[in-house]
C-alpha cells in the first residue's frame, strides 16, 4: 500500500459565535495517500474551507480544533506550537485560496512574493529563489516569466494571479497542496484550464492534493477519491467511480441526479439543485443532518446519531440509516422519476 | 512614476499661486493699507505720501505681480516695524520652528504608530483601551490648555524642565509634546483602523500560509499597506502643526516663525505677515507633494493613475 501523507481521525472545529457554539466540522476522518487527489464537495457553508484552514492551523481566533489523530507525513500536528507549525506551512503543506484578486500583497512584486516563499524555508540565495520562481511561472504557463517577476499583482488578470498562487504553492515542493475552490472566482473559460494545470502539476511533482470545489465535472476527471460534505459532516466517501457510479447517500444522489457518469459529466455543473436549506450549525443537530431535506426521511432518521456505514464495497462509506440495497433501488427510481 | 510626479508638481504650483494671491490680498483686508500705517495724527497729505512711497497708488494687479516677482527671488520687502528685510528675519527664525516641528512630529509618530499597531493586534485589550483614552482626551483638550498644564506641573511644581526659551534640548521637550500630542489621536486611530483592515485581508492569510513569522507578516506585509494613509495624514498634520506653532511658540516664548507671526500681527507689520503666510503655505504644499510621491512609491497602484 502507498504511504499515507495525511491521516485524520475525528477532526472537529467549533467556532464561538454570539448565539453559541457553531460546530463547523464534526468528526471528520480521512486519509490522503502520496500522490493522491481527494476532492471535497458540498454546498456553501458546509465547512469545506474551515476543514482546510484547520489543517494549516490558520483558523480564525474564535475557532477551536480537536482531533483524535492528525498527522502529516507521520508527524503529529496536534502538539506543534505556532512556530513549528509555521515551519511546515508553505514547505510540507501549501494552500491555494479562493480569491486570487486579493490573495497577493498589492505592495510587492510577484517576484518578491514568490521568492519569499522559498527563502523562508530553504537556505538558498535570492538568485536561486528567483530561478525557481521563473521555472515555476513557466510551468504554470506564464509567458515571459522573468520579466513578469517585476510586475505587481494589479497588473495581472485574475487567471494569471491564480497561476502565480499555484506557482507559489509549489516553491518548496510541498507533500500536500490544499486548493480551496481555486477557480470559483474566475471566468468559466479559465476555470477548467486552471484545474487541469493543477492536476497536471500535482502529477509532475508527485504532491498529494486536496481539491475543494463545486465543479462536479472536474471532480469526476481529476479526483482519485471524493468526500461529500454536508452540514459539517462527511456524508459519503469513496473512490470517484464508487461515488459517481453508485451514489448511496440521498444527498449525493440528489447532487448527481443528472450527471452520474465520470468523464461524461457536464463541465461546470453546479451543486445546490436540492430544495431546502442547510440546517443551522449552532448547537447540536439531533439525528441525521440531512433529514430536513431528505425525501426518504422518517422518525428513525431523527433519533440518535447516524454513523458512517460501508456500502457494497468496504472502501465506499455513507452516512444513512437505509441499507445499501435500498439506496441502490432509490437511485434507480429517483433517476427514472 | 515620472509622469505622476510631474502631474502632482503642476497641481502643487497652481495651489501655491492661489495661496500667493490670498497672502497678498491680506494687505487690503483691514481696508486702506496706507491708513493702517499712518499715525493717528497724520494729515491727508501724509497719507498720500505714504501711498506713493509704498506704491499703494498703483493698481492691485501691478502691485501683486511686483510683490510676487520679488517674492519668488526671496525678497519680501522691508519690515515696517523692524526696519530689516523681511526675508532675513524669516530665515533667521525658520530653523527654530522647523526644529520644533520636527521634534513634535517625531514625538507624535513614535507614540501613535506603535500604539496604533498594538491596539490593532490586540483589539479591546488594555493597551487598546489606554490608546483610545489618549485619543479621546487628546482630541478634546485644547493645545494651549495642555501646554499650560504641563508648564505648571513639570516646569513650576516639579521644576523638571525649563518653561521658556530655546537654549538647550530640554527647552524643546514640553513644546514638542504640546504641539505633537495634538496630532497623536488622528494618526493613532488611522494606524489602528488601517492595521485592523489589513490584518483581516486575504494577502495576510497568504503570507501566513507561506509560513512567514509573525514579525515579518506584521512589518513587511501589513504595516506597509496600513501606513499609506498615515503618511498623507502625517504630512497634513505637520502643516497644521506649523500653524499651531503660533500658539505654542507664543506660550513657551520660542523665537520661531510662529512667535514672529504673533508679534507681526500685534505690530500690524503687513509685509512680514504676508511673507509668513506665504512661506508656511508653500511649506505645507511641498509637504503634501512629498507625501503624495512617497505614497506612490509605497503603493504601486497609485503610480498608474
Ligand atoms: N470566522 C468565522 N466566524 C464564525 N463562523 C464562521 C467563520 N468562518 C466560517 N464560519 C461558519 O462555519 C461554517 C463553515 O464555513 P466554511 O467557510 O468552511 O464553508 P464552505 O464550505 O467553505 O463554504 P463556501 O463554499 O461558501 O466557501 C459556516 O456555517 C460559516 O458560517
Ligand atoms: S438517514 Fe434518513 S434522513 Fe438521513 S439521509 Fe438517510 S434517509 Fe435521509
Ligand atoms: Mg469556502
Amino acid at each position: 500500500m502507498t504511504k499515507q501523507i495525511l491521516e485524520i481521525e475525528n477532526l472537529c472545529v467549533d467556532i464561538d459565535v454570539p448565539s453559541g457554539v457553531l460546530r463547523a466540522v464534526q468528526n471528520i476522518s480521512f486519509t490522503v495517500a502520496k500522490g493522491e487527489t481527494l476532492s471535497i464537495v458540498g454546498e456553501s457553508g458546509c465547512g469545506k474551507s474551515i476543514t482546510a484552514l484547520s489543517l494549516m492551523n490558520l483558523l480564525p481566533k474564535s475557532a477551536k480544533r480537536s482531533a483524535d489523530k492528525l498527522t502529516l507525513d507521520g508527524r503529529d500536528l496536534r502538539d506543534l506550537n505556532e512556530r513549528e507549525m509555521s515551519d511546515l506551512r508553505g514547505d510540507a503543506m501549501a494552500m491555494i485560496f479562493q480569491e486570487p484578486m486579493t490573495s497577493l500583497n498589492p505592495a510587492y512584486t510577484i517576484g518578491n512574493q514568490l521568492e519569499e516563499a522559498m527563502l523562508r524555508h530553504r537556505n538558498v540565495s535570492t538568485a536561486e529563489a528567483r530561478d525557481r520562481a521563473v521555472f515555476l511561472l513557466e510551468k504554470v504557463g506564464i509567458t515571459a516569466a522573468r520579466s513578469r517577476l517585476g510586475q505587481y499583482p494589479h497588473q495581472l488578470s485574475g487567471g494569471l494571479r491564480q497561476r502565480v498562487m499555484i506557482a507559489m504553492s509549489l516553491m518548496c515542493e510541498p507533500a500536500l497542496i490544499l486548493a480551496d475552490e481555486p477557480t470559483t472566482a474566475l471566468d468559466v473559460t479559465i476555470q477548467a484550464q486552471i484545474l487541469h494545470l493543477l492536476a497536471e502539476l500535482r502529477h509532475e511533482f508527485d504532491s498529494s492534493l486536496i481539491l475543494i470545489t463545486h465543479d462536479l465535472g472536474i471532480v469526476a476527471r481529476v479526483a482519485d477519491r471524493v468526500a461529500v460534505m454536508y452540514a459539517g459532516e462527511f456524508v459519503e466517501t469513496g473512490t470517484t467511480e464508487q461515488v459517481f457510479n453508485a451514489p448511496s447517500h440521498p444527498y449525493t444522489q440528489g447532487l448527481l441526479r443528472c450527471i452520474p457518469i465520470p468523464g461524461k459529466t457536464k463541465r461546470g455543473a453546479h451543486l445546490g439543485a436540492i430544495p431546502g436549506i442547510v440546517p443551522n450549525l449552532v448547537g447540536r443537530i439531533e439525528g441525521c443532518h440531512f433529514a430536513s431535506r431528505c425525501p426518504y426521511a422518517d422518525d428513525a432518521c431523527r433519533t440518535g446519531d447516524v454513523a458512517l456505514r460501508p456500502s457494497f464495497e468496504k472502501s465506499h462509506e455513507y452516512r444513512c440509516v437505509l441499507s445499501p440495497e435500498i439506496c441502490a433501488a432509490n437511485l434507480k427510481s429517483g433517476a427514472a422519476a | 512614476m515620472l509622469a505622476y510626479a510631474l502631474k502632482r508638481l503642476g497641481v502643487a504650483l497652481l495651489v501655491a499661486l492661489t495661496v500667493s494671491i490670498i497672502a497678498f490680498s491680506m494687505v487690503y483686508l483691514p481696508g486702506d493699507p496706507a491708513m493702517a500705517l499712518a499715525p493717528e495724527s497724520a494729515t491727508e497729505a501724509d497719507i498720500e505720501h505714504i501711498r506713493k512711497v509704498y506704491g499703494f497708488d498703483r493698481s492691485m494687479v501691478v502691485q501683486y505681480l511686483d510683490w510676487l516677482f520679488h517674492a519668488v527671488q526671496g525678497d519680501f520687502g522691508q519690515s515696517h516695524y523692524l526696519n530689516e528685510p523681511v526675508a532675513n528675519v524669516i530665515f533667521d527664525r525658520l530653523p527654530t520652528t522647523m526644529l520644533l516641528g520636527a521634534c513634535a512630529i517625531t514625538f507624535a509618530l513614535l507614540l501613535s504608530i506603535p500604539l496604533g499597531v498594538i491596539a490593532a493586534i490586540r483589539p479591546n485589550s488594555l493597551i487598546d483601551r489606554i490608546a483610545l483614552t489618549i485619543a479621546v482626551v487628546g482630541q478634546a483638550m485644547p493645545s494651549f490648555w495642555f501646554a499650560l498644564t504641563m508648564m505648571l506641573w513639570f516646569g513650576i511644581t516639579w521644576r523638571l524642565l525649563p518653561i521658556t526659551g530655546t537654549d538647550s534640548w530640554k527647552h524643546f521637550v514640553m513644546p514638542a509634546i504640546a504641539l505633537g500630542y495634538y496630532v497623536t489621536p488622528g494618526v493613532m486611530r488611522l494606524t489602528r483602523a488601517g492595521m485592523l483592515e489589513v490584518l483581516a485581508s486575504d494577502y495576510i492569510r497568504t503570507a501566513r500560509a507561506k509560513g512567514l513569522r509573525p514579525v515579518r507578516v506584521l512589518f513587511k506585509h501589513a504595516l506597509r499597506n496600513a501606513i499609506l494613509p498615515v503618511v498623507s495624514l502625517a504630512a497634513v498634520q505637520f502643516g497644521f502643526m506649523l500653524g499651531g506653532s503660533v500658539v505654542i511658540e507664543t506660550i513657551f516664548a520660542i523665537n520661531g516663525l510662529g512667535f514672529l507671526a504673533w508679534e507681526s500681527i500685534t505690530r500690524a507689520d503687513l509685509p512680514m505677515m504676508q511673507a509668513i503666510v506665504l512661506v508656511l503655505s508653500v511649506f505645507y504644499i511641498v509637504l503634501t507633494l512629498l507625501a503624495d510621491l512617497l505614497n506612490a512609491f509605497l503603493d504601486p497602484r497609485i503610480r498608474v493613475t
